[in-house]
């Protein structure tokens, strides 16, 4: 391939030299090189002979200015405009703005022939991303062509539609697509395929319906086609691998024909057989066998059959054979196959080639933690990539190190850690090491010295890029301490040491997060050194202070740490200097807080008692109610003063009297609402009322958070792995109780590291070295150096092991979180390898979490399950009943032709016929509404009755033949409307109506085109001395249509994000409702929606119109005002819901 | 998933631009100049992989023209390496001995071939022969119809 590019740009002149600048287009050369002399070849050419950035800039500029004078001009032709439209992508290319052209190029897509509009659906590929707004202008030019019946046009236009597509238009284009599935051309039904897979992608929800069009795909007789599903079937087996376990039987099958080189030669890329297909299906194994014994041995013989088969020495092979090897990694475990792909990983790691050498490490950090000797047999060859020159196979070997760190070998990796952290300046790559080398120091830290060094090498190499999690976490381990309180003593004060010589070097700079962990040390801990006078350490502190490069957030810090000293000296030089000095300070927090100091100082007992020594831990008993100011607020009310209103609360009364529609965008007053939880926790009505129990404190501040709905929080709280554990909160302070789990904590430092360098007599110095540098590497790994030893080690290392603050009680599932941990640090010490152990802590804490949270599932979803259940119930019964009563009313006003006879005239009239009218069987069991009189003459009576099923309602008719002879060909005919379908035939004949007898039909209706209320009419014709016809009319209401939609709030969180039509309204309460509850209890009874949540002041509800069209609704509570937010995918819904909302509300 | 593909010279020229994830344009010209500084800093003999952020670029030079994709951590580099082959040999069976030049005057086409190679960052079509057919036939397609369009009517 060398040979292939081989004249570069130093040819350029030499070939543009052979044209005059400015030639019209000429056909010279292939079809391939005629541009050169176009315009745009004039352009580029112009380009490449600039020198300067300015120039080319100058020149780019005036190309868009003609261009766009260009593309606007009316006169300007197709194929003017697909020229220039190239010249654009070039400029857009060199970073220039051309947003004029965007719209051209879409109606270049939409006017032009082939050619041209190949040209416009690139640019518009290029030019526009997949949230632009003009990008809905694209949608009907797709639509036409995918219609086409021109080939190529339909390939363009699924090619476009896979590569960007407006999520919510993909409804337009769907169906379209699914048709050329069945396409008789194999590149058509691929495309096809791709088209579906980007849908996926972006609105898994959309193609959910077309799984068994997928299935069909992948057995197409064309391999292309079968290639393309795989990346959806991958993508859906990443997601839920167990839905797809039937399948493997399949994708071993067709691998194995695939390796075994069944396909077509086209596929063949050096003549491997189609790799590409290959790794697909490796990678879909994997994911399938993971953890399935049973699944995993369908696929065995075929990974063995495919790493023999990848021989040759080629790339593609390396690649084939790599991903054979994760798969074998991946799967249940087979010894033999593990051997061969331990073997193969050799091959990898001695490689002289680069390439090979990283992957072949990247397979060990892989396989590492599963077969800890594979790092004994390549240690050497780890040693030399340590020092390798290239900066990716060095991370890469550290990474590997990182997971086989035990309490051993702990202070030789993380040295070679730190010493990469010195060199690199990526700071990405600074963040990733650094929280690495925070938790092995944590983890295995052989003594204090070495772990405060340590944590000092972090804080300076780390800056402030360092996770905020680090600081946090190490100081806490100072501050909570561990079991031995000599060991704290000594940490602590080997800390306040370190600092104190840190701090006394000139002119050195340290990050903030740095100075900020120093000075909340040095202000709790200065005491235990015995031999500096706090006077010292106070004027570092003060110099500090005056340092102009110290953020005003550090200064808080220091201003803390003095504080805290001088609560504990008598009388201080330094401190009355920097009163004195910061008092008049610019920064007005450093004054406040120099203020404090001053006042604090002339009353050293409250002081004393505000910062006892060592009590970071303990908590202080706040009064956050704040009640000491009852009095106060007490005397202001009585003077006629308002009770206070919290912030949001005065907004939005504000917004309410401003204008009867609230525009606030909703996610604004979320926000307030829970910032403000804890004010509105304290208020009361009347402001006096509430006690001085500590109702404030943080803890139910948290739950309060937890309390309020987040709709958003569904998704962010459940990712794609499963639940996203939530980081511990660091503040721990204001808790209530504190309960150690002293049994979790290991008490004995690791074995002093074991030398091994018996075998190097012969070796050179620098191998000699090595030697000796792999020895302190790899002790305690591997059967040798035994597995007791590496289970003492990790159990007894685990030095800094956290003393848990956490109430056991307050969050079941961190208390399980512990357990699990737990177990896996006392329990399976026969664990076949060691290492793993963080590892398996880690599987199973998610699998503890996993199994805690199914059983939460599963009570969630029995309450799902049963309260819809006694709801459905109870909403029918009220249903009944509610229509029983409401019937007239509704019917009164309501304009019906015909039949207006007032409810006493109905009994009567249903008295005088002889035959009562009762509803057929079936029909009874269904919740239904009373049988109405529709029409009464001499000869017959017509009555209606509806009744509410599951998926439709269902109108009966009754006729009933009043006269003694029977009746022929009586015809009933519902008009047709715009509002209603009538499912079937809008017509019923009965052949014969007997003399006193009563007969039915019974139609489904269903709303086709949303209204609140919509007149359905009939008429009914028979043949008896002459031709009658009674007209009638019924009455349907929105209601009639809207059914219960059960879901879980999770489903409730996804629908929401997905659908777009939105109504806000703030609806008035009644005082009867001043509860959410109770206001949502109407919304259920009257209108039949099912309440999928209420969580503190917010509810969620969901219905549906039928056949399926959902509606949601978000309620909010405040000030007598119930805020309800409807989401639909159909745009009247809402509007048609909110009416009845606001009619039923009204009413009660 | 491949994130991105470039087309760079030697001389730091971006040739090509094809991006599968969705940025802000100034995002983009920053990535850019940064990594072809990245890449055009690399001493030879080192791997054909780069960390960069959380995902790694995978390039490799042809004659005096870059090719560089960044792809995520749990793809394989190899086959990257092979992805960026493919579509060399792509353009080679299309152009006829292909050299850069092609691809500046003639870089429409060097998209259309990687349209119809990669979709969405993902490697769809994997025969060389249908591939190259597919862009073919649009070309004759519209060649067809250029001179039918071109000729004069009698």
């Amino acid at each position: 391939m060398s040979d292939v590019v081989e004249r570069t740009l130093s040819a350029l002149p030499g070939l543009l030299g052979q044209h005059d600048p400015g030639t019209g287009p000429g056909g010279a050369g292939g079809p391939a090189r005629v541009s050169a002399t176009s315009r745009l070849g004039s352009l580029i050419r112009s380009i490449t002979a600039l020198t300067s950035k300015h120039e080319e800039e100058k020149l780019i500029q005036q190309e868009l200015t003609s261009l766009k004078a260009t593309v606007s001009a009316p006169t300007t032709t197709l194929k003017l405009m697909k020229e220039c439209m190239v010249r654009l992508i070039y400029c857009e290319m060199l970073g220039y703005e051309s947003s004029f052209g965007y719209i051209h190029a879409i109606k270049l897509a939409q006017q032009g022939n082939l050619l041209e509009k190949r040209v416009g659906y690139l640019a518009v590929s290029l030019f526009l991303h997949e949230n632009h707004e003009l990008l809905l202008l694209l949608v009907n030019t797709v639509v036409k062509d995918l219609q086409s019946t021109n080939l190529v046009e339909v390939c363009m236009a699924l090619t476009v539609v896979s590569q960007i597509f407006p999520r919510e238009m993909i409804p337009a284009v769907l169906p379209l697509i699914e048709d050329k599935l069945q396409h008789s051309k194999e590149i058509i039904r691929r495309k096809a395929v791709q088209a579906l897979y980007k849908f996926y992608l972006i609105a898994p929800n959309q193609v959910q319906h077309i799984h068994d069009k997928f299935r069909k795909a992948l057995c197409d007789r064309d391999a292309g086609v079968m290639a393309a599903s795989l990346h959806i079937y991958l993508q859906m087996i990443k997601e839920n691998s167990s839905g797809y376990k039937d399948l493997t039987g399949s994708f071993v099958t067709i691998l194995k024909q695939v390796v075994g080189g069944k396909l077509s030669s086209d596929f063949n890329y050096h003549s491997v057989p189609a790799p590409w297909l290959q790794i697909q299906l490796l990678r879909i194994l994997g994911l399938l066998g993971k953890d399935d014994p049973r699944t995993s041995e369908l696929m065995y013989d075929v990974l063995d059959e495919s790493l023999r088969r990848a021989e040759i020495n080629h790339n593609i092979t390396y690649a084939i054979l790599f991903e054979c090897v994760q798969t074998i990694y991946t799967i249940y475990p087979k010894s033999e196959l593990l051997e061969k792909a331990a073997k193969c990983i050799g091959k990898f790691v001695l490689s002289p080639k680069i390439n090979l050498k990283y992957l072949g490490l990247k397979a060990l950090t892989y396989v590492i933690q599963q077969d800890p000797n594979l790092a004994l047999q390549h240690q050497m060859t780890i040693i030399e990539c340590l020092d390798h020159p290239d900066p990716i196979i060095k991370r890469e070997t550290l990474e590997l190190l990182y997971r086989i760190t035990n309490g051993q070998n702990v202070i030789v990796i993380v040295q070679k850690m730190l010493d990469y952290l010195k060199e690199s300046k990526e700071e990405y790559a600074i963040i990733n090491l650094v929280a690495k080398v925070a938790e092995l120091a944590e983890k295995y830290a052989p003594n204090n010295e070495w772990f405060i060094q340590t944590m000092n090498a972090v804080f300076s190499v780390g800056g402030d890029v360092v996770h905020p999690d680090i600081p946090n976490n190490f100081l806490r381990l100072l501050a909570e301490g561990f079991d031995d309180g000599k060991e704290d003593h000594q940490l602590r004060m080997y800390a306040v040491q370190s600092y104190l010589s840190l701090l006394g070097e000139e002119d050195a700079l340290y990050p903030q997060k740095f100075l900020q962990v120093m000075s909340w040390v040095l202000g709790e801990y200065f005491s235990l050194v015995t031999d500096v006078d706090p006077e010292v350490i106070l004027t570092k502190l003060h110099s500090l202070l005056k340092k102009t490069y110290v953020t005003s957030e550090t200064k808080a810090w220091i201003m803390a740490a003095v504080t805290k000293i001088a609560s504990h000296t008598s009388c201080s030089e330094t401190v009355d200097k920097l009163i004195q000095e910061f008092s008049s300070s610019l920064d007005t927090c450093i004054r406040q807080y120099a203020f404090e100091l001053k006042h604090l100082c002339e009353d050293k007992a409250l002081m004393k008692n505000l910062l006892p020594f060592d009590a970071s831990c303990n908590d202080m008993v706040v009064d956050a109610s704040l009640s000491f100011l009852d009095g106060f607020v007490a005397e202001g009310l009585g003077r006629g003063a308002a009770p206070y209103k919290p912030h949001h609360q005065r907004q939005e009364e504000k917004l309410s009297q401003e204008k009867a529609l609230n525009f606030e965008p909703y996610g604004l007053s979320f926000a307030s609402s829970v910032s403000s939880s804890g004010v509105t926790g304290r208020q009361s009505p009347t402001g006096l009322s509430f006690g001085s129990d500590t109702s404030g404190n943080s803890a139910e501040t948290g739950h309060k958070e937890t309390n309020t709905l987040k709709l958003e929080g569904v998704r962010k709280l459940w990712g794609k792995e499963g639940y996203l554990p939530k980081k511990e909160k660091v503040g721990k302070e204001n808790e209530p109780q504190t309960v150690s789990c002293g049994s979790l904590l290991a008490g004995q430092a690791g074995d002093p590291p074991v030398l091994r360098s018996d075998q190097g007599a012969s070796l050179t110095e620098e191998d000699k070295e090595k030697q000796q540098l792999a020895s302190t590497l790899f002790v305690g790994l591997g059967s040798s150096a035994g597995v007791s030893l590496m289970g003492k080690a990790d159990t007894a290392t685990q030095k800094f092991k956290r003393k848990s603050k956490i109430n056991e009680t307050q969050h079941s599932e961190e208390a399980s979180d512990f357990k699990s941990s737990a177990a896996s640090d006392f329990g399976p010490l026969l664990d076949t390898a060691p290492i793993n152990t963080e590892d398996s802590e880690e599987s199973t804490h998610t699998r503890s979490r996993k199994a805690s949270l199914c059983s939460s599932d599963i009570v969630e979803d029995n309450l799902a399950f049963e309260t819809p259940q006694s709801l459905k119930k109870s909403v029918l019964d009220d249903r009944l009943s509610d229509n029983r009563v409401s019937q007239s009313s509704l019917f009164a006003d309501s304009n019906i032709e015909i039949f207006q006879p007032s409810p006493s005239a109905q009994c009567e009239s249903a008295s005088e016929t002889l035959l009562v009218p009762s509803l057929p069987e079936e029909l009874q069991e269904l919740p239904h509404s009373e049988v109405l009189e529709l029409h009464q003459s001499d000869a017959l009576a017509l009555y209606l009755c509806k009744a509410w099923t599951d998926d439709s309602l269902l109108l009966t008719v009754l006729i009933s033949n009043k006269t003694t002879s029977a009746l022929n060909a009586v015809n009933l005919v519902f008009e047709e409307t715009e509002h209603f379908q009538i499912l079937e035939s809008p017509t019923h004949q009965f052949p014969v109506i007997e003399a006193q007898s009563l007969e039915h039909c019974q139609k489904c209706v269903r709303m086709n085109k949303i209204c609140t209320q919509g007149i359905l009419s009939g008429s009914v014709s028979y043949q008896s001395e002459m031709e009658t016809r009674l007209e009638f009319s019924v009455t349907l209401s929105l209601m009639d249509f809207i059914r219960p939609m059960e879901m879980t709030t999770e489903d409730f969180g996804k629908l929401w994000l997905s659908l777009s039509n939105d109504v806000k309204q703030n609806i008035k309460m009644s005082s009867s409702q001043d509860s959410l509850s109770a206001a949502l209890n109407t919304l259920q009874q009257k209108l039949k929606l099912h309440i999928v949540d209420i969580i503190g002041n917010e509810g969620i509800l969901a219905c549906q119109l039928l056949p399926s069209v959902p509606c949601l609704l978000h309620c909010r509570t405040h000030s007598g005002m119930l805020a309800v937010w409807f989401r639909s995918p159909c745009a009247a819904l809402p509007d048609g819901l909110l009416y009845q909302c606001q009619k039923v509300m009204g009413e009660s | 998933m491949i994130h991105f593909i470039l087309l760079f010279s030697r001389q730091g020229k971006l040739r090509l631009q094809k991006w599968y994830t969705t940025l802000p344009d100034k995002e983009k010209k920053k990535i850019i100049r940064e990594i072809v500084q990245i890449i055009l800093s690399r001493n030879q003999k080192t791997s054909s992989f780069v960390d960069w952020k959380d995902l790694k670029l995978v390039y490799k030079r042809y004659a005096s023209l870059y090719f560089c994709c960044a792809i995520e951590d749990q793809d394989n580099e190899l086959l990257t390496l092979e992805v960026v082959h493919r579509y060399v040999e792509l353009l080679d069976k299309y152009f006829g001995n292909v050299c850069e030049l092609d691809i500046i005057f003639n870089f429409e086409k060097a998209y259309f071939i990687l349209d119809e190679f990669i979709i969405g960052g993902e490697v769809q079509e994997t025969s060389k022969k249908i591939a190259v057919k597919a862009i073919e036939d649009c070309d004759m397609l519209q060649e067809t119809v250029e001179e039918y369009m071109n000729k004069p009517a009698f």
